[in-house]
C-alpha cells in the first residue's frame, strides 16, 4: 500500500515536472500581447481546469468516507456513548449533505460562468428575500442540534451520584497514570502534592484515617454497568485524560480536581469479540508481523482499552497511556481484593 | 497631528509633486513611513517566515510518516536536535509549536493585514497615507524585530519553546518540566510581547485612517468590502491583542519573579514547588480570549479581498454589500464571545460550555450567509480566471470545508471525543490557515501590479494555484477520518500504540501530499522574484477595477495621487451596470464604472 502510493507521487510529481517544464516554455516573455490577465483562452481551459478539480474534490470526498471511515472508533463503550455517537451521525449527515450542495453550486458556477467574450454578466446586487431564506435555515438547523446537544451535555456532564457510584481517582505526572480507589470506606483520603515522599507517590495524607484502606494501581479496572465517578488530580502539568472508547474526556489540571462520569456497558472480552474489533485487530496484526522496529514477542496485538494524555505535557506525551479492564462486577471485586491498601504499603 | 501633517501632504501635491526632495536609500527603503513600502517590507518579513514555518510543517510531518527514521535532512538541518539523523521528541514538539506560532501570528495576522491594511486603506479611501507614517514605521520595525527574536529562539541551547503555540502554563513555565521552557520560551514571551505593540500601533493607525482620511464622498457605505474587513478586524486586534500580552506578562512574572497566577500546588523533578493559589485555566481564558477572535483577526482581511477580487473577476457587483457588512460586524463581535469553545474539556463549570456552544454556533450564521453570497456572486457572472480568482474561489471552498466541521467542534457534546485530535488540526487548517493563506496568495496576485508596478506572471500563478488546491485537500480531508479514530494530536509517534498502527498508511499519504503542496509554492516564489524585476509592465487598472487604487498612477509615489485627491461619487461594485433602456453598459463598451465617475445622465444610483 505505502510502495503504491509513494509510486503515485511520484508519477505525480513527474506529469507535475514535465508540465512545468511545458509553462516555462509558454511564460517566455517572447510571446507577443502576452498582458498577463486572463483572456478568452485562459478563462475557457480554468474553466474547465475547475471542473476536473471537482471531480477530484469529490473523489477524495468520497474516497475518505469508503476507505477511511473503518477508523471511525467503534459502537460507544459507555451508557451515554451512544447518545453521544447518535448527534455525531446526525451532525456528520448534515454537514455533508451541505457540503456535497454548496461545493456543487460554486465549482458549477466557476465551471458555467466562465468568462466569454461578449457575455454579460448581470448586475445583480440585493435580494433580501434570497438572504432571508438563506439566513433562516441555518438558524433552525443549527438551533435544533444545539438544543439535542445541549440536554446531552448537561446530562453526559452531571451524572447523578448516588451511593452505587464507584469513586475513582485518576492521578496524572509526567508521564504516567495511576488509579485510586476508595476502598471500604467509600471516601478518598486527602490527598496534596506537598505529602509526596519516598513510597507515597501521590501525596495522600498519612493522618486521614480515610485514607488507609484506599488503593493505588497503575491499571485501571472498572465492574461493568456500574457508574463511575472519576476526580482527575495533576502532581505537575496539564494533561488531559482521554478515553476515547468511552466517548469521555476531561483535563486534568494541577492546583484543582475536576471530574468526569461514566457507566462501561461493554467488557473488555466482549468487545474483542465484536466484527468490528475482530476485522481490526486482525488488520493491524497483519501489519505487525512485518514490523521489523518491534520485538518479536511484542508483535501480536490483543485490544485493551486504554486512557491516553490528549494534552501536551513534555516530552513522552506521546507515550503516556494506562490499561482500563472493563470486567463484571465479581471479577472486579476479586481482583480488588488481591491489591494492597494505601495502609499496608506505608507501614511495611 | 494627524490633520497637520495631513494638510501638509496636501499643500505638497500641489506642487505637483515635483519638489520632493531626493530620499536616501534608507529613507525609501528601509526606515520608510510610506505605507506603500511598509506594505511590501510587511510582506517579505511574512513571506519569509512563512518559508520557514512551512519548512518545520514538512520536518514533523517526515516525522510522523516514518518515526524514529533518520533522514540526512534532518541530520543537516536540526543537528544536534536530531542525533544521527533521527528526530528527538522534545525537537518534534518545538517544531510545531513554532510552526503555530509563526504561521498564525507572523505569516498570517502581520503577513497578511499588516501587507494589505497598509497597501489599501490609504488608496482605497484616497487618503495620501496613513494617519500616522512614523506609527507605522514603527509598528513594521518592532515586527521586523519581534520576527529576528522570534527565530534567533531557534538556535538556544536547550532548544526553542515547545510547549504547543498555546503555551498553557504550568508546562511553559516550568524549565524542569520541558528544556524548552527555559530561554527558549523567554524569548518566545519576549518576542509576542513586542509582536503585540506592533500589532496595536498598525490597528490603531489603521482605524483612524479608515474614520479620518477617507476622501470626498466616500462615505462608509461606500467603502469597498477590504476596507470594512481590515478596519473592523483592527478593532478586533485593539480590544484582544492586549489581553494576549497580560497573559504573556503574567506568564512571565511566574516564570521570572515567583508570583502563582497560574500556578499551585506543583510538584516536579523530586520537589515541591512554593507556588500555590494560582490556575492554569485563568490562563487558558486569557489565552484564547484573545485567540479566538485571532482566528478571525486572520480569517476576516482574507475574506475582505476575496469580496474584491470575486467581484472585480466576476464583473458584478458583490451580491448583498450591506449583509456582507453586516455579517462582518456580526462575526466581529460574536469572535469575543466564543473562546470558551476552546475549553470545554478544561474543568470550567458545565454550565459555561453550555453558553459557548450557543454563542459559537450562532457565529455560523453570519459566517453561512457570507458563503451564499460569494456563491451568488458568481452566478450569471462572466469570470476572468485569473490566478487571484482561483484562489479566491478556493477560499470560498475551503472555507466551507473547515467551517462545517466547526459546528462538531462547536457543539459542546460532540467535542469531548474529537477535543484535541486530528480532526481539530483538519477542521482549523482548513478554514483558518489555507482559507487566510488562499487570501493572502489571491491579494498578492491581484495588487502585485500596485505594490511593484509589474505583473505576475499568470501560468505559474495556475500551476501554483492548483498544486495547492489538490495537495491542500489532500493533507487535510483524509486527516478529519483519523482524528475521528481518536488519534491525539502533538503526538511524537503513533507507535507506543498498536491501535494506531492502521493509520500509518493515511499519514504516509498526507505526508505525500504535504510535500506536493509544499513544491507548489515553489513556482510561486519563482514567480515572485522573478517578477519583482522582469515582469511584464503593469498598466493603472489591469483587472478593469473600480477601486480608487487604480486610479492612482502605476509608479509609487509619495502621496498617491499627482494634484488632488480623487472624489467618490458611487459605491465600488458597479460592474456590468446597464443603462437606463439596457441596451449597453452606462458607460458605452465598458463593463465597470471606476468609483472617482459621476453619476451619468439619468443614471440610477442604487440604494444598496
Amino acid at each position: 500500500m505505502t510502495a503504491f502510493l509513494i509510486i503515485i507521487v511520484i508519477a505525480l510529481l513527474g506529469i507535475t515536472l514535465w508540465q512545468i517544464s511545458k509553462v516555462f516554455e509558454l511564460s517566455k516573455p517572447a510571446e507577443t500581447s502576452d498582458s498577463q490577465v486572463a483572456d478568452n483562452k485562459d478563462n475557457n481551459t480554468q474553466g474547465k481546469i475547475l471542473l476536473a478539480f471537482t471531480v477530484f474534490l469529490y473523489g477524495i470526498m468520497i474516497y475518505s468516507f469508503w476507505s477511511l471511515s473503518k477508523f471511525y472508533l467503534p459502537e460507544a463503550s459507555s451508557d451515554h456513548g451512544a447518545d453521544y455517537d447518535k448527534l455525531m451521525f446526525i451532525s456528520i449527515g448534515i454537514i455533508m449533505a451541505v457540503q456535497v450542495v454548496t461545493q456543487a453550486l460554486l465549482h458549477w458556477f466557476g465551471y458555467k460562468y466562465r468568462g466569454k467574450k461578449g457575455q454579460r454578466a448581470l448586475f445583480y446586487a440585493d435580494n433580501d428575500k434570497l438572504e432571508f431564506i438563506w439566513t433562516i435555515i441555518p438558524v433552525v438547523v443549527l438551533a435544533g442540534l444545539i438544543l439535542y446537544g445541549l440536554f446531552s451535555w448537561s446530562e453526559i456532564m452531571n451524572p447523578v451520584e448516588d451511593e452505587d457510584t464507584l469513586v475513582v481517582e485518576i492521578y496524572a505526572y509526567q508521564f504516567d497514570w495511576r488509579a485510586r480507589y476508595s476502598g471500604q470506606d467509600k471516601t478518598l483520603g486527602k490527598a496534596n502534592v506537598r505529602f509526596i515522599e519516598g513510597i507515597n507517590q501521590l501525596g495522600v495524607d498519612e493522618s486521614d484515617d480515610y485514607a488507609m484502606d484506599d488503593i493505588i494501581v497503575n491499571e485501571l479496572h472498572l465492574p461493568v454497568n456500574k457508574p463511575v465517578l472519576f476526580k482527575f488530580r495533576s502532581q505537575d502539568v496539564l494533561h488531559s485524560a482521554y478515553f476515547p472508547h468511552f466517548r469521555s474526556q476531561m483535563n486534568v489540571v494541577p492546583g484543582m480536581i475536576t471530574e468526569f462520569g461514566f457507566t462501561p456497558i461493554t467488557t473488555s472480552k466482549e468487545i474483542r469479540k465484536t466484527d468490528y474489533m475482530v476485522d481490526k485487530v486482525r488488520n493491524i496484526n497483519e501489519i505487525r508481523k512485518t514490523r521489523e522496529d518491534i520485538a518479536e514477542d511484542d508483535r501480536l496485538y490483543e485490544f485493551d482499552y486504554y486512557l491516553l494524555c490528549n494534552k501536551i505535557c513534555g516530552v513522552s506525551h506521546y507515550n503516556m497511556q494506562m490499561k482500563i479492564v472493563v470486567e463484571t462486577e465479581q471479577e472486579f471485586q476479586d481482583w480488588l481484593d488481591n491489591q494492597q491498601t494505601f495502609g499496608e504499603l506505608i507501614n511495611n | 497631528m494627524s490633520v497637520a501633517a495631513q494638510a501638509n501632504i496636501d499643500s505638497h501635491a500641489h506642487d505637483d509633486g515635483h519638489h520632493h526632495h531626493e530620499q536616501t536609500f534608507i529613507e525609501k527603503y528601509i526606515f520608510s513611513t510610506d505605507h506603500k513600502m511598509i506594505a511590501k517590507q510587511y510582506l517579505i518579513t511574512g513571506l519569509i517566515m512563512g518559508f520557514i514555518g512551512i519548512g518545520m510543517s514538512l520536518l514533523f510531518r517526515m516525522q510522523l510518516a516514518w518515526p524514529e527514521q533518520s533522514f540526512w535532512i534532518f541530520d543537516a538541518l536540526l543537528g544536534r536536535f536530531a542525533p544521527g539523523g533521527v528526530m528527538e521528541p522534545g525537537t518534534y514538539l518545538a517544531l510545531v509549536t513554532i510552526h503555530g506560532t509563526i504561521m498564525v501570528f507572523f505569516v498570517l495576522t502581520a503577513g497578511l493585514s499588516g501587507t494589505f491594511s497598509n497597501l489599501l486603506i490609504p488608496l482605497q479611501i484616497g487618503a495620501r497615507d496613513m494617519a500616522s507614517g512614523f506609527l507605522n514605521m514603527v509598528s513594521y520595525w518592532l515586527f521586523f524585530t519581534s520576527s529576528v527574536i522570534m527565530v534567533s529562539s531557534l538556535f538556544v541551547e536547550s532548544g526553542p519553546a515547545s510547549a504547543g503555540w498555546t503555551i498553557y502554563p504550568p508546562l511553559s513555565a516550568l524549565p524542569q518540566a520541558i528544556a524548552g521552557s527555559g530561554m527558549g520560551m523567554t524569548l518566545w514571551l519576549v518576542s509576542m510581547a513586542i509582536f503585540i505593540a506592533s500589532s496595536l500601533l498598525g490597528s490603531l493607525n489603521y482605524i483612524v485612517t479608515v474614520l479620518n482620511l477617507r476622501t470626498k464622498g466616500m462615505s462608509m457605505t461606500r467603502l469597498p468590502l477590504t476596507i470594512w474587513a481590515f478596519f473592523v478586524t483592527a478593532i478586533i486586534g485593539v480590544v484582544s491583542f492586549p489581553v494576549l500580552l497580560s497573559a504573556a506578562l503574567l506568564l512571565i512574572m511566574d516564570r521570572s519573579f515567583g508570583t502563582s497566577f497560574f500556578l499551585s500546588d506543583i510538584y516536579v523533578q523530586g520537589e515541591v514547588l512554593s507556588h500555590s493559589g494560582g490556575s492554569p485555566v485563568l490562563y487558558e481564558h486569557l489565552f484564547w480570549f484573545l485567540g479566538h477572535p485571532e482566528v478571525y483577526i486572520v480569517l476576516l482581511p482574507a475574506l475582505g479581498i476575496t469580496s474584491e477580487v470575486i467581484a472585480t473577476n466576476s464583473r458584478k457587483p458583490i451580491f448583498g454589500y450591506r449583509a456582507m457588512v453586516a455579517s462582518i460586524l456580526a462575526i466581529a463581535f460574536l469572535s469575543t464571545v466564543v473562546w470558551g469553545h476552546h475549553m470545554f474539556v478544561s474543568g470550567m463549570n458545565p454550565f459555561l460550555g453550555s453558553v459557548f456552544t450557543f454563542t459559537t454556533l450562532l457565529i455560523a450564521i453570519p459566517s453561512a450567509v457570507k458563503a451564499f453570497n460569494y456563491i451568488t456572486t458568481l452566478w450569471k457572472g462572466n469570470l476572468q480566471m485569473n490566478p487571484g480568482m482561483l484562489f479566491s474561489i478556493g477560499l470560498v471552498s475551503t472555507f466551507i470545508t473547515g467551517g462545517l466541521t466547526g459546528i462538531i467542534l462547536g457543539d459542546s457534546t460532540l467535542d469531548i471525543n474529537v477535543h484535541d485530535t486530528y480532526f481539530v488540526v483538519a477542521h482549523f487548517h482548513l478554514v483558518m490557515g489555507i482559507s487566510a493563506l488562499y487570501g493572502l496568495f489571491a491579494g498578492v496576485y491581484h495588487w502585485f501590479p500596485k505594490m511593484f508596478g509589474r505583473m505576475m506572471n499568470k501560468n505559474l500563478g495556475y500551476i501554483h494555484f492548483w498544486i495547492t488546491a489538490v495537495g491542500a485537500y489532500g493533507v487535510f480531508f483524509p486527516m478529519h477520518f483519523i482524528g475521528m479514530a481518536g488519534l491525539p494530536r502533538r503526538y511524537y509517534t503513533n507507535t507506543a500504540f498498536p491501535y494506531f498502527d492502521d493509520l500509518a498508511d493515511t499519514n504516509i499519504l498526507i505526508t505525500l501530499f504535504a510535500f506536493l503542496t509544499a513544491a507548489g509554492q515553489l513556482f510561486f516564489i519563482y514567480n515572485f522574484i522573478h517578477s519583482i524585476f522582469y515582469g511584464k509592465r503593469a498598466v493603472k487598472n489591469p483587472w478593469s477595477s473600480n477601486t480608487l487604487e487604480w486610479t492612482a498612477p502605476v509608479e509609487h509615489i509619495h502621496g498617491n495621487w499627482y494634484g488632488e485627491l480623487p472624489t467618490v461619487y458611487r459605491w465600488p461594485y458597479d460592474y456590468s451596470k446597464l443603462n437606463e433602456d439596457e441596451s449597453d453598459y452606462v458607460i458605452a463598451g465598458q463593463d465597470f464604472i471606476p468609483q472617482n465617475v459621476p453619476l451619468q445622465d439619468e443614471e440610477e444610483e442604487l440604494n444598496h
